[in-house]
C-alpha cells in the first residue's frame, strides 16, 4: 500500500514540476564556458573594462582572479583601474546618489547579480544576462537614446554598441484594436527601428484571424561576422558573472565527486554492518 | 555518606557512584528495546536529529562570521560564501539542512500519521513532536530574515503584517513584533536573537522530552502492536523488541549514509535545488522601497501559506457554513459527554458569525494556525479501533492518499501567483486539509478493519 502512496505521490510531483516549467520570458541559452579558463578570463577583462565603472562587485576581491589562471602581475597591469592593490574589492568611484542623478536609478552590484536573476526551476541568470546584453535596440525617443526588449524601458545605455555593430530591430505585434464604434479588428502592427533609432510603424488589418496576440521581435544586423565576434563576447561576460556569483563552484563540484564517492563506500560499509549485527536476529 | 553500589569499576565506577552514566545509557540505548519491525520510515527520526545537530554545529561556525547588521547582513553572507575558509560549504550545509529538516520532519510525521503512532499512549510523543514542528517552523522563519535578501525582508514583512488582522491589538502587536513600522534593523536584530538563542533552547529541550516521553512509553511499529504486552523472555524482555544499541543504532547508519548521500549531492551539486531551497530573489539586498511583484516563502510553508490566501471574504461564507452544519450536527448526533455537547456547538455557532464580522485575512491567519494546531488533537480525533494503516479498511488508506496529493498541491500552489482558479484550487485544498482532520471522528470508526495479528510480523534478515 505504501509502495502505491509512494508512487501516486511521484506522479503528482512530476505533474506539478511539468506545469512549473512553463512560461516567463522566452532566454536564449548561453553557451556554457563556466569551465573555459580563457573564456573566464576575456569576460574579467570584458567586464572590467565595460561594466565597472557605473556598476560595482562589492563582494569580489580582484586577487580572486588568480582562481582564473592570471597572476597577480597580470591583474595589476591589466585590470587594476579603479583600485590601487590586488587584495581590494571591486568597488566604483561612482556613488550611488550619481547613479540615481545620472540613470534615474542605482546600478545594481553585480557580485552575485547572475544568481538573483536565475528563475525558478528555469532559465540560469546567466542565460539572462547573454539574452539581456544582446537585445539593445537604438531608440532616439529614449533619454540614453537605448531601450531593450528582455527590459523594457531598461535605464541602462548599450555600453557595448562599438562591439556589437549597427543593428535594426523589427517587432511585429498581432493585437486587437478597437475601433470607434466598438467594433474589434486583428491589426498586424510593424514596427521597425532602424540602426539611427528611427521608428516607422505601419498597420495592417487581418481579415479572418483566428489565432491569439503575439509578438515576434527579429535583429538585422548588417556586419554578421562583427556581430558573432560580439555574441562571443557577450556569452564571455554572461559567463564571468555567472563565475563571479559563486567563485568557489568549480571547486564545489570537484570536491563533491569525492564526497560521494567516499559516501557511497560509507553506505556499502553501513549495509554490511548492518546485515551482520542482524543475521542472527529471529 | 556511603558511596552507591555499582557494578562498574574504576573511572566508570567513579562517575557512576556519582552520576547515573551507566544506567542511563543501559536506559536510553542498550536496555531499550525497540520492536524488532521497523521499516524505511524509522529512519526519520534519527535522521531529524542528526540534522538538528548539523543545524547547531554549522549555525555556531555562521554566527562566528554574520553580522546582524541592516547594513552589513547581505554582504556578510556573501564575504562567508567568498573568503571565510570552507564558508561557503558551511553555509550550504545550514541553508540545505534547513529543507531537509522539514523534509525529514514531514517524513518523520507521515510515518506517525500511517501507523498511528499518536494514539494511546503516545499521546505526550506527539504533541511534544508538534511541538517541536511549530518551533521549527519559528526558527526557519526567524533565520530566513538573517540574509537580508529581498525575499527575506518581504516575506517577514507579509508575516509580521498578519498579526496586524488580529481584531482590536493587532496594529499594536505587529508594531511591537517588528520593533519598528517597517522590517528594519531592529527587527533583523531581535530575529537574530530568537533565532540563535531562544527558539534552538525551546528546540532543544523539547526534543528531549520527546525522547524520553517514547522512551517511557516505548515506540510503536509498523503493525501498531504493543510489544510489551506480547510475550516476554525469562528476563522479561519483550520477545518482539531488540535493543536499540547495537541493532538500531548500525541499522540507523544505514539510513544516515543513504541521507547523506542525498544531503551532499544537493550541497554539491545544487545548493539552490532549482530556486526551492535558496530562492533567487534573495540574491538582491533588501530594499525597503522595492517590493518584489511575487512573494512566497520557502518551500515548506508554502501548504499553508496557500491556505492563508484562500481564505477570502467569499471563503469565509463556506466556512461559516461549515461551523453551523457541525454545530447542528454536534448538538443532534455529537458523542461529547455532558455539557460539552451543549458548549462545543455554541462555540461554533459563535465562530460562524465572528467569520462575517472580523476581517477575511484575520480568519486567514486563523486556518493557517489551525491547520498546523489541530494536529495537537489529532489523538483524540482518530477513532479508529487498529492502530496501524496496515489493517484499515482499503478506503481510508484511499484517503490517506488524497491527502498527501493534497498537501503536495497546497505546497506548490504557495509557490505560484495568486490567480482565481488557484484561488479556487487552494481552497478545495483547505477544505479537503481541514476536513480531513475535523471529520476524523466519524470517518475513522467506519469501515471493515482486518484483524490485527498479536505479534510484529517480523522476517529474518
Amino acid at each position: 500500500m505504501i509502495k502505491k502512496l509512494l508512487g501516486a505521490l511521484a506522479l503528482s510531483l512530476t505533474c506539478a514540476m511539468a506545469v512549473a516549467a512553463e512560461g516567463g520570458v522566452h532566454l536564449d541559452r548561453a553557451p556554457d564556458r563556466i569551465n573555459d579558463l580563457a573564456a573566464l578570463q576575456n569576460g574579467a577583462k570584458l567586464f572590467v573594462n565595460y561594466c565597472l565603472n557605473c556598476h560595482s562587485a562589492n563582494s569580489m576581491r580582484y586577487n580572486k582572479l588568480t582562481d582564473l589562471g592570471l597572476t597577480e602581475d597580470d591583474i595589476k597591469k591589466n585590470l587594476l583601474f579603479t583600485a590601487d592593490k590586488v587584495g581590494e574589492l571591486m568597488t566604483i568611484a561612482m556613488t550611488s546618489e550619481d547613479g540615481k542623478k545620472w540613470f534615474g536609478t542605482t546600478p545594481p552590484d553585480l557580485s552575485v547579480i547572475a544568481r538573483a536573476k536565475s528563475t525558478t526551476m528555469g532559465p540560469s541568470g546567466v542565460d539572462y544576462i547573454y539574452t539581456y546584453l544582446r537585445t539593445f535596440y537604438r531608440d532616439a525617443s529614449k533619454k540614453t537614446g537605448w531601450d531593450n526588449t528582455t527590459f523594457p524601458s531598461v535605464a541602462m545605455p548599450n555600453v557595448l554598441w562599438e562591439l556589437e555593430g549597427p543593428r535594426s530591430m523589427t517587432r511585429i505585434a498581432v493585437h486587437e484594436v478597437t475601433a470607434d464604434d466598438g467594433s474589434t479588428q486583428w491589426t498586424r502592427t510593424t514596427q521597425t527601428f532602424d540602426p539611427e533609432g528611427f521608428s516607422t510603424v505601419k498597420d495592417e488589418a487581418l481579415k479572418d484571424y483566428h489565432g491569439g496576440p503575439s509578438e515576434k521581435i527579429t535583429f538585422h544586423t548588417d556586419d554578421p561576422k562583427q556581430f558573432s565576434a560580439f555574441e562571443s563576447n557577450v556569452a564571455d561576460i554572461s559567463n564571468f558573472l555567472g563565475w563571479m556569483a559563486e567563485p568557489n563552484q568549480l571547486l564545489r563540484k570537484q570536491i563533491g565527486v569525492w564526497v560521494m564517492l567516499f559516501l557511497f563506500l560509507f553506505l556499502f560499509v553501513a549495509i554490511r554492518m548492518n546485515a551482520s549485527y542482524w543475521k542472527h536476529v529471529r | 555518606m556511603a558511596e552507591k553500589n555499582v557494578e562498574t569499576t574504576g573511572l566508570l565506577g567513579w562517575v557512576d557512584r556519582r552520576f547515573p552514566l551507566t544506567s542511563m545509557i543501559k536506559e536510553h540505548m542498550s536496555e531499550y528495546y525497540a520492536p524488532k519491525n521497523f521499516n524505511f520510515w524509522y529512519f526519520f527520526g534519527s535522521l531529524a536529529l542528526l540534522v538538528l545537530v548539523i543545524q547547531i554545529v554549522t549555525g555556531i561556525f555562521l554566527v562566528m562570521s554574520y553580522k546582524p547588521d541592516a547594513r552589513f547582513a547581505f554582504e556578510s553572507v556573501e564575504y562567508i560564501m567568498r573568503e571565510v575558509p570552507g564558508g561557503w560549504f558551511i553555509r550550504y550545509m545550514h541553508s540545505t539542512g534547513a529543507s531537509m529538516f522539514f523534509v525529514v520532519v514531514y517524513l518523520h510525521m507521515l510515518r506517525g500519521l500511517f501507523y498511528g503512532s499518536y494514539r494511546k499512549p503516545r499521546e505526550l510523543v506527539w504533541i511534544f513532536g508538534v511541538a517541536i514542528f511549530l518551533c521549527l517552523m519559528g526558527e526557519a522563519f526567524f533565520g530566513y530574515l538573517l540574509p537580508w535578501g529581498q525575499m527575506s525582508y518581504w516575506g517577514a514583512q507579509v508575516i509580521v503584517n498578519l498579526f496586524s488582522a488580529i481584531p482590536f491589538i493587532g496594529p499594536e502587536l505587529s508594531l511591537w513584533i517588528r520593533g519598528d513600522y517597517v522590517v528594519s534593523d531592529a527587527t533583523l536584530n531581535r530575529f537574530f536573537a530568537f533565532h540563535v538563542i531562544a527558539i534552538p533552547l525551546v528546540l532543544i529541550g523539547l526534543v528531549v522530552a520527546h525522547i524520553l516521553a517514547l522512551h517511557e512509553v516505548g515506540s510503536n511499529n509498523p503493525d501498531g502492536v504493543e510489544i510489551k504486552q506480547g510475550p516476554k523472555d525469562k528476563y522479561g524482555r519483550p520477545v518482539d523488541g531488540i535493543p536499540f544499541h547495537p541493532y538500531y543504532s548500525v541499522h540507523d547508519m544505514v539510513g544516515v549514509a543513504g541521507f547523506l548521500i542525498v544531503f551532499a549531492a544537493i550541497i554539491f551539486f545544487g545548493p539552490e535545488m532549482g530556486g526551492y531551497f535558496l530562492e533567487y530573489n534573495n540574491f538582491i539586498p533588501a530594499d525597503p522601497l522595492k517590493t518584489p511583484p511575487h512573494i512566497a516563502p520557502v518551500w515548506y510553508f508554502t501548504p499553508f501559506y496557500t491556505m492563508l490566501r484562500a481564505t477570502t471574504s467569499d471563503f469565509t461564507w463556506v466556512l461559516a457554513a461549515a461551523a453551523l452544519i457541525a454545530a447542528v450536527a454536534l448538538f443532534i448526533k455529537g458523542r461529547l459527554p455532558g455539557i460539552w455537547r451543549v458548549i462545543v456547538p455554541v462555540i461554533l455557532l459563535a465562530v460562524a458569525v465572528l467569520l462575517k464580522v472580523f476581517d477575511a485575512k484575520f480568519w486567514g491567519v486563523v486556518s493557517m494556525g489551525g491547520a498546523v494546531v489541530i494536529l495537537f488533537f489529532l489523538p483524540w480525533l482518530d477513532h479508529s479501533p487498529v492502530k496501524s494503516i496496515r489493517y484499515r479498511p482499503n478506503w481510508h488508506k484511499v484517503l490517506y492518499a488524497i491527502f498527501i496529493i493534497n498537501f503536495l498541491i497546497l505546497g506548490w500552489l504557495g509557490t505560484q501567483p495568486v490567480t482565481p482558479t488557484y484561488t479556487l484550487m487552494g481552497q478545495v485544498g483547505t477544505v479537503i486539509y481541514l476536513a480531513f482532520f475535523l471529520l476524523m471522528p466519524v470517518w475513522s470508526r467506519l469501515g471493515t478493519f482486518k484483524p490485527v495479528p498479536d505479534r510484529v510480523t517480523f522476517h529474518a534478515h
